[in-house]
């Protein structure tokens, strides 16, 4: 479990793989050529960089035919939101609930 | 021209194929994680649904049955219950399980979405959702509070 998340992160740690997942969230299910196309990585680096985030789970890829099509798989992302981040909002959020009341009951006063 | 959409999703999850299996289809465990009820007889052909597990049974989703191979495979048809009767409205997901070490492999395709649909706007943020809170329900026996916020 912990080797999971440290994929996740290593993986998320270099913008140039940030970037690849951003293109596959602007169209998902993209060809090797198709994720080279305008960028100023080598297709080898490509390669690579997209071995390390499906090793991290963090895109799926299917074949269509003969063609490798890559799928960015957020469930890893929603693991961290739900182990890092909902976990910090939660006492926010409720604390902005709590004011709204209070001042929704002012106004009935 | 009409483009459609698809997505993959992947799990890996410390459980037995049978286990991830039952976790899909079973209404004690689907309440839990997923907070809906998936009921049909599951043939090929019948249809299903997808409802709440409140008093009136909210109907959700509905679709048909395509395909199913226990504890491996399962193709449903997937729509909004105002498309229901029209079968061109409808998307596909399949739910592939596959043992891997000592875990399973959940892919889930979801295809054949309409661009710019409502179907393809509330996936994209159901389907993790869904599948870490199901992968936390088997790893550790309770489920993640994911849906309580919204609900």
């Amino acid at each position: 479990m912990k080797d999971v998340n440290d994929k996740v992160f290593r993986a998320l740690a270099d913008s140039s793989r940030r970037r690849l997942l951003d293109r596959l969230y602007a169209n998902n299910g993209q060809t090797l050529s198709q994720l080279c196309e305008d960028l100023d990585m080598t297709r080898q680096a490509v390669t690579q960089h997209l071995g390390v985030l499906e090793a991290a789970n963090l895109i799926a890829t299917q074949w269509r035919g003969r063609e490798k099509l890559h799928y960015l798989n957020p469930v890893p992302l929603q693991e961290i939101y739900e182990r890092w981040i909902r976990k910090f909002e939660r006492p926010q959020l409720s604390a902005l609930h709590k004011l709204k009341h209070r001042l929704e009951d002012d106004n009935d006063d | 021209m009409m483009t459609k959409s698809k997505f993959v999703y992947v799990t890996y999850i410390s459980a037995t194929p049978e286990q991830v299996w039952k976790a899909l289809l079973e209404p004690e465990f689907t309440r839990q994680y997923w907070d809906c009820e998936n009921l049909s007889d599951w043939q090929p052909g019948s249809p299903w649904e997808h409802r709440r597990p409140d008093r009136a049974g909210t109907l959700r989703l509905a679709g048909r049955v395509v395909e199913i191979a226990p504890p491996h495979r399962l193709v449903l048809t997937w729509a909004l219950p105002a498309d229901a009767a029209d079968l061109a409205k409808h998307s596909r997901v399949t739910f592939e399980i596959a043992p891997i070490d000592e875990m399973v492999r959940l892919t889930v395709t979801h295809d054949e979405l309409e661009a710019g649909s409502e179907m393809l706007q509330g996936i994209t943020h159901g389907w993790p959702r869904v599948l870490s809170s199901l992968k936390t329900l088997l790893e550790t026996g309770r489920p993640l509070r994911t849906w309580a916020t919204n609900s």
